[in-house]
């Protein structure tokens, strides 16, 4: 920040070259912008445009819709039934990849555990964030078929009597697809955690250690009011990047069975490329925008408060 | 007496943590590990009764299948073609912008940094729609060209972060230096910045690999031919159309991680340190 400030002196120094210095910055910079006003904010302003007018991209000639896009998707009882669903799906994930972030945070950060040991756990549990979604989705296919090795594995410690399909079943679908979310996604609260754990004071602990709270008193005193910020902003995050998660249903369960395991995401492809409705899709996309960007406003304002 | 407590304490607590570990691993590993062992038997093994993990058909047929499948052969190079040159152009775009935030003082810098900061809270499903019609109309549909814009573009903000985050905290006596000699701002950037930053550049570099070489959605939605998917969605090809051959769709599944994994093994550190700062401090 310091250094900001001393700049303003040499540029003036040096008038001869002040046209082309002044020109500089957005030769520099007009890459980016070219690049995110044709890519970022006409595409936008065209979805917005989009789900204004009716018969969008599959015909010529579109007319002036006013909200009948938006009022056809939010009648629309599969859309309902979308947003429950993501928000069953949502808040189970954010909440198990935090709890599993930080407990195995806390288990690599442990004083009892050698240096080579803590390596080859940490490799381990980084795993799952290494693979992509679409390979997620493929194994998890096959460890959860029928016939797959987790039935197997249920069926002879008696959980269950016959081998389920996990994605297939309505009762089931929704819970084995949220599982397999939960997998693909702790490793990256678990890293920032761990960072986060690394950051914390020595010396907190040697104060409650000295007041003589145990480790319970400790967690809760000393380690989770220090992880808070880290926390509040991987949730945050992880709530955005979840409720957008497509991949993964797509691959599996492609919203079925019937509509239980259908998401916002599910949703709005299947109305634009499948049925082809673009308008009613943009609609759709739009309410999204919407939500991610209320969402991301409080990111930034939570941040803000933070510094 | 009060020693052999606390010794006896402390077997108890690291027994617990064992335990977690190997459970945590289970949980982690196994399916990796699984994808792995599959990837290595013949398809009727896939499901024999019980699980085998390593079976008498132990072999390399699925990995040689792949290898000479040309179909299969072409979703690898075009997943390399795509993130390899949307790793490039990210670079060298993200470089000059990052100079610019850094180093420069002009108009439109406050609302352009706040544009780039609010286009990552756009959803991708957002944008999906438009897109296809754009890149219809640029005639870029199906195309390598369509794929790398519409990564470099998801891939700018962020990689303009971190690479502005990065020149911050490199020392302006090292760019004033050269200006005085008669340098300009372009070989200040190539000649005297870039050469130092090689971390920041690595970062940037592999975060922007693994997202353009896992990309899903919009390589789905806009490549239409088989000779232009790349490996995310070839993987699903294989799924419908060869009914169900699991071990090569694990084989395939291996070799599509490798280039991440290597990455991650090689950049351990600016992996975890470049993702995590950006998105925990920004």
């Amino acid at each position: 920040m310091t250094s900001l400030r001393v700049r303003g002196g040499t540029a003036r120094r040096f008038p001869s070259s002040n046209l082309v210095r002044a020109l500089a910055p957005y030769g520099f910079i007009s890459p980016t912008g070219i690049l995110i006003i044709v890519l970022m904010i006409v595409p936008i302003v065209m979805v917005i445009g989009y789900s204004l007018l009716d018969n969008v991209i599959t015909t010529p000639e579109s007319k002036f819709a006013g909200l009948a896009n938006y009022i056809a998707v939010f009648t629309d009882p599969n859309f309902l039934n979308a947003v429950k669903n993501t928000l069953i799906f949502t808040v189970c994930s954010v909440v198990a990849h935090l709890v599993l972030g930080l407990g195995f945070a806390l288990m690599l950060n442990s004083p009892l555990l050698g240096r080579l040991s803590r390596a080859v756990f940490r490799v381990i549990f980084i795993l799952p964030w290494l693979f992509t979604a679409a390979i997620i989705a493929i194994l998890w296919r096959l460890i959860l078929d029928p016939n797959g090795v987790i039935n197997y594995v249920l069926v002879q410690t008696g959980l269950i009597h016959t081998g389920v399909a996990w994605f297939a079943t309505p009762a089931t679908a929704l819970l084995a697809v949220t599982v397999m979310n939960i997998w693909a996604g702790y490793p990256f609260f678990m890293i920032s955690l761990l960072a986060g754990l690394q950051g914390i004071p020595r010396d907190l602990y040697e104060a409650a250690t000295v007041d003589g709270a145990g480790w319970f008193v400790q967690f809760r005193n000393v380690t989770l009011p220090q992880l808070r910020p880290i926390i509040v902003s991987m949730a945050t995050l992880d709530l955005l990047w979840t409720t957008q998660q497509f991949a993964l249903i797509w691959l599996t369960t492609g919203g079925g069975p019937i509509n239980f395991t259908e998401m916002l995401s599910t949703f709005t492809y299947k109305l634009a490329f499948s049925n082809f409705e673009f308008s009613e899709a943009s609609a759709s996309a739009v309410i999204i925008l919407l939500g991610s960007l209320i969402v991301a406003f409080f990111y930034v304002r939570q941040q803000r408060a933070q510094d | 007496m009060t020693m052999s407590l606390r010794a006896r304490r402390r077997i108890i607590t690291k027994t617990g943590l064992l335990v977690g570990l190997l459970i945590g691993a289970v949980f982690a590993g196994f399916p990796v590990f699984w994808m792995l062992v599959s990837s290595f038997k013949t398809n009727t093994e896939i499901f024999a009764f019980p699980p085998q993990l390593i079976t008498k058909g132990f072999s390399f047929d699925a990995y040689i299948a792949v290898f000479n499948d040309p179909e299969e052969i072409r979703f690898f190079i075009n997943s390399y073609v795509v993130a390899i040159s949307v790793t490039i152009v990210t670079v060298l775009v993200s470089l000059m912008a990052a100079y610019a935030f850094s180093r420069h003082e002009f108009r439109f810098k406050k609302p352009l940094n706040m544009v780039i900061l609010g286009v990552q809270a756009v959803p991708p499903i957002t944008l999906l729609i438009p897109f296809f019609g754009l890149m219809v109309t640029l005639q870029l549909y199906n195309t390598y060209g369509g794929l790398i814009l519409t990564y470099v573009v998801f891939t700018l903000p962020y990689a303009i972060i971190m690479m502005t985050g990065y020149f911050n905290t490199l020392p302006r006596e090292l760019d004033e230096a050269v200006k005085i000699d008669g340098g300009g701002s372009w070989t200040t950037l190539w000649r005297i910045l870039v050469p130092i930053s090689v971390p920041g550049i690595v970062s940037v570099g592999v975060y922007t690999f693994m997202i353009a070489w896992n990309e899903y959605l919009f390589a789905l939605t806009l490549t239409r031919t088989t000779d232009m998917r790349t490996v995310p969605v070839g993987i699903q090809l294989l799924l419908g159309q060869n009914s169900y051959h699991w071990n090569q769709m694990m084989a395939i599944s291996v070799l599509g991680s490798i280039p991440v994994l290597i990455l991650f093994l090689v950049f351990q550190r600016y992996f975890i340190g470049g993702l995590t700062s950006g998105s925990v401090k920004s």
